[in-house]
């Protein structure tokens, strides 16, 4: 059993997401940046896709109510156990009693806190996962509440640490051409490949705005509604483009110009408002 | 696959696009079409297929894996599954309360009786075609072209869970309260959306659907 003490800005529980259900209406969510979060259960013994707390700007606070095992990866923040400095990306033995804290992550936005054995909240179709767009799965976690420990896990872990690069707070991200390329003018894809684009401020686990040169679309009739993907870069008809994160729609009427490749969504879910992206052309 | 599903010999799948590096696009001929590739898909899925997301014109597949050409060339190919030939959920009986706050205006601007409007409402056999917009919706196609009426000049911030609407060529219920333009004809009582179910939508794709009048 786990109690938290303080969630910090965000904090939700998060897994490997709930697929296939996409056709009644129903997202995918899930760990936002999913390597952190399968790095983090991997550490602790855990499957990859296991349920853990996904803390968004640090500043969560849990106190273990019996000795627990648990790793946290994703931004880097300082990690305390009773106010002592502890590893990051490593495994953290946190006796029964003692608060496990994270500070404030010096770069990227998300830390990935697993424990051995898993968050064992109710699955909701298939998933312990909170879907912030339709409000699936257990509610941001708030002061007070308690988590139970799962009992699912396997080899005990034998790293010490696992080597990671930081989040870069001015990535590069690699770009496909989107379905709906030609909808836009023919200088839209290489003003996005071209341009800085910043992080906006109102950037959630839905998506993210990026604010730079105005994106111009070739025609002005309306797209019927198709399906989403995360990491697609859709164009509203503001011209300023919108990147999908985890709790994406499951469709959305604006053409998609380009898609960030799979193996960039990490990067894309450590950005924080403010921060700078460029894109360039994957191959 | 049986090929009294198929549709036209012209080809059921105009197009098949890449989206990113786990995603394929399949633009159907029709609207018509998307139900019937989508259960040719669910019935005989492509290896490491994690979801279909249908929708007006288009059937997205999500793999775990790239696409292959191969994928590209299969999905060109691909024939619509007959509606009797998957698991076609059973045919919904909806009871509606038809008291709606826009079924005046819907009936002005279709140039009939409310009494009228409520007639061809529930004479029409309606097919959920997609879902979409929030979980448990579903978009209803099948209202006959003379009671296609546009949304809302003034989408309504806050509507009632239940709530049966016209949008263009759509009907739809709000599985939940939430903001909404469509034409409010009516409402259901019925729980449209329950995760605790076997189906947790009752407007899941592929589902006929009659709207019953009760007082």
């Amino acid at each position: 059993m786990l109690t938290v003490l303080t969630p910090g800005p965000f904090c939700t529980v998060q897994d490997g997401g709930r697929p296939g259900w996409a056709s009644i209406g129903v997202t995918c969510s899930g760990a936002a940046d999913r390597p952190a979060a399968e790095l983090a259960n991997r550490l602790v013994g855990n499957r990859p896709a296991a349920a853990l707390l996904e803390a968004t700007a640090g500043g969560l606070r849990v106190r273990a109510e019996r000795a627990l095992l648990v790793a946290v990866t994703g931004a880097p923040a300082p990690v305390t156990v009773d106010g002592r400095p502890a590893p990051f990306a490593g495994p953290v033995p946190v006796p029964g009693g003692a608060v496990l804290g994270l500070g404030t992550p010096p770069v990227g936005l998300r830390s990935y806190v697993a424990v051995r054995g898993g968050i064992d909240v109710p699955p909701v179709l298939g998933s312990r996962s909170t879907d912030s767009l339709s409000g699936l799965g257990p509610a941001p976690l708030t002061a007070g509440v308690r988590l139970s420990v799962g009992t699912e896990s396997g080899e005990e872990p034998f790293v010490d640490i696992a080597p990671v690069g930081a989040p870069s707070d001015r990535p590069v991200l690699r770009v496909l051409p989107g379905p709906r390329r030609n909808w836009l003018a023919d200088g839209a894809w290489p003003v996005l490949l071209g341009a800085e684009w910043r992080v906006g401020a109102d950037s959630d686990r839905v998506g993210l705005r990026l604010a730079g040169p105005r994106l111009r679309r070739a025609r002005e009739d309306e797209l019927p509604s198709e399906g989403l993907v995360p990491g697609a870069v859709q164009v509203p008809p503001d011209g300023a483009p919108v990147l999908f994160l985890a709790d994406h729609p499951v469709t959305g009427g604006y053409p998609v110009l380009a898609v960030v490749v799979t193996a960039d969504l990490g990067a894309v879910a450590q950005l924080r408002p403010g921060d700078v992206v460029r894109f360039r052309a994957a191959r | 696959m049986a090929d009294h599903g198929r549709v036209a010999d012209l080809g059921d799948v105009v197009d098949v696009v890449r989206y990113g590096d786990r995603a394929l696009l399949v633009e159907a001929a029709g609207a018509a079409t998307v139900p019937g590739l989508r259960a040719a898909l669910a019935a005989t899925p492509l290896a490491g297929q994690v979801d279909l997301v249908p929708a007006a014109r288009t059937l997205l597949v999500v793999l775990d894996r790239p696409p292959t050409d191969q994928d590209v060339a299969g999905l060109r190919r691909l024939v619509p599954a007959a509606p009797d030939a998957g698991q076609t959920p059973a045919p919904l009986d909806l009871p509606v309360v038809f008291d709606g706050p826009d079924l005046a205006d819907v009936a002005r601007l279709t140039g009939r009786s409310p009494a009228a409007v409520v007639a061809a409402l529930t004479g029409t056999r309606f097919t959920v075609a997609f879902g979409g917009f929030a979980p448990g919706f579903g978009y209803l196609t099948g209202l006959p072209s003379d009671l296609h009426v546009p949304r809302r000049a003034t989408p309504r911030t806050r509507v009632p869970a239940g709530a049966v609407g016209l949008a263009g060529p759509y009907a739809g219920v709000y599985p939940r309260p939430s903001p909404g333009g469509w034409q409010l004809v009516g409402r259901t009582d019925a729980v449209l959306f329950d995760v605790d179910r076997d189906q947790p939508a009752l407007l899941a794709p592929g589902t006929d659907v009659r709207f019953r009048e009760v007082g």
